[in-house]
């Protein structure tokens, strides 16, 4: 059994690591701000949400693990609210979304207003 | 494991932490910058299992909420030039 939770646990977090890893990279390379937010969505969601639920593994059934789950549900409120927010104060500064019929005549590394 | 997630967390860190200085608008940084505090969060969690203290849990759930309304008054500044505008102007 301990053994099992063991393993269930390193598989967690080494997803949850994964996923984070994966946000940061989208967040870095993405071409424009829209994209970029759905790349750190990833890490909000679930980079956090398998580490959090790899860590309640490690701490069983305890205060500890009350505790994890409160700052789960805290990024699960808040991640979209903000991300919303975002968007729309973005969209209020004309930043317009790329689109693929744009990208075929603009270069590459050239930023969109 | 826990080593292994933290250099993780850090290495995330730090690319959003070059994404938060290149970042050509102010959204970018704004994002940037919500995504370092989410890191920052799991990095106490982390960083609590690693030195057996479950206290920075604590400070990981009043970093999670002062994460939030900071970026939502960084939000409201660019947006409205001022953090107690004018209910009026139209919008």
């Amino acid at each position: 059994m301990s053994m099992a939770l063991e393993i269930a646990t390193w598989v967690l977090m080494a997803a949850g690591s994964v996923f984070t890893i994966i946000g940061a990279v989208g967040l870095l390379r993405m071409p424009e701000l829209y994209t970029r937010m759905h790349a750190a969505s990833i890490t909000d969601t679930l980079g956090a949400g398998f580490m959090l639920l790899g860590m309640m593994l490690a701490a069983g059934l305890s205060l500890v693990s009350l505790k994890l789950l409160f700052i789960l549900g805290l990024l699960v409120f808040t991640g979209p609210v903000v991300t919303h927010a975002l968007a729309r104060a973005a969209l209020h500064e004309n930043i317009k979304p790329l689109l693929a019929e744009d990208r075929r005549g603009v270069s590459r590394t050239s930023a969109p207003q | 494991m826990f080593t292994a997630a933290a250099i993780a967390i850090l290495m995330s860190l730090a690319l959003a932490v070059i994404r938060a200085i290149k970042g050509p608008t102010v959204f970018d940084r704004a994002l940037a910058g919500n995504s370092v505090g989410t890191q920052a969060i799991l990095l106490l969690a982390v960083l609590g299992f690693l030195t057996d203290r479950p206290e920075f849990l604590d400070i990981g759930l009043t970093y999670g909420l002062l994460n939030m309304i900071g970026t939502l008054a960084v939000l409201k500044f660019f947006r409205h030039g001022d953090l107690a505008y004018d209910m009026k102007e139209p919008d």
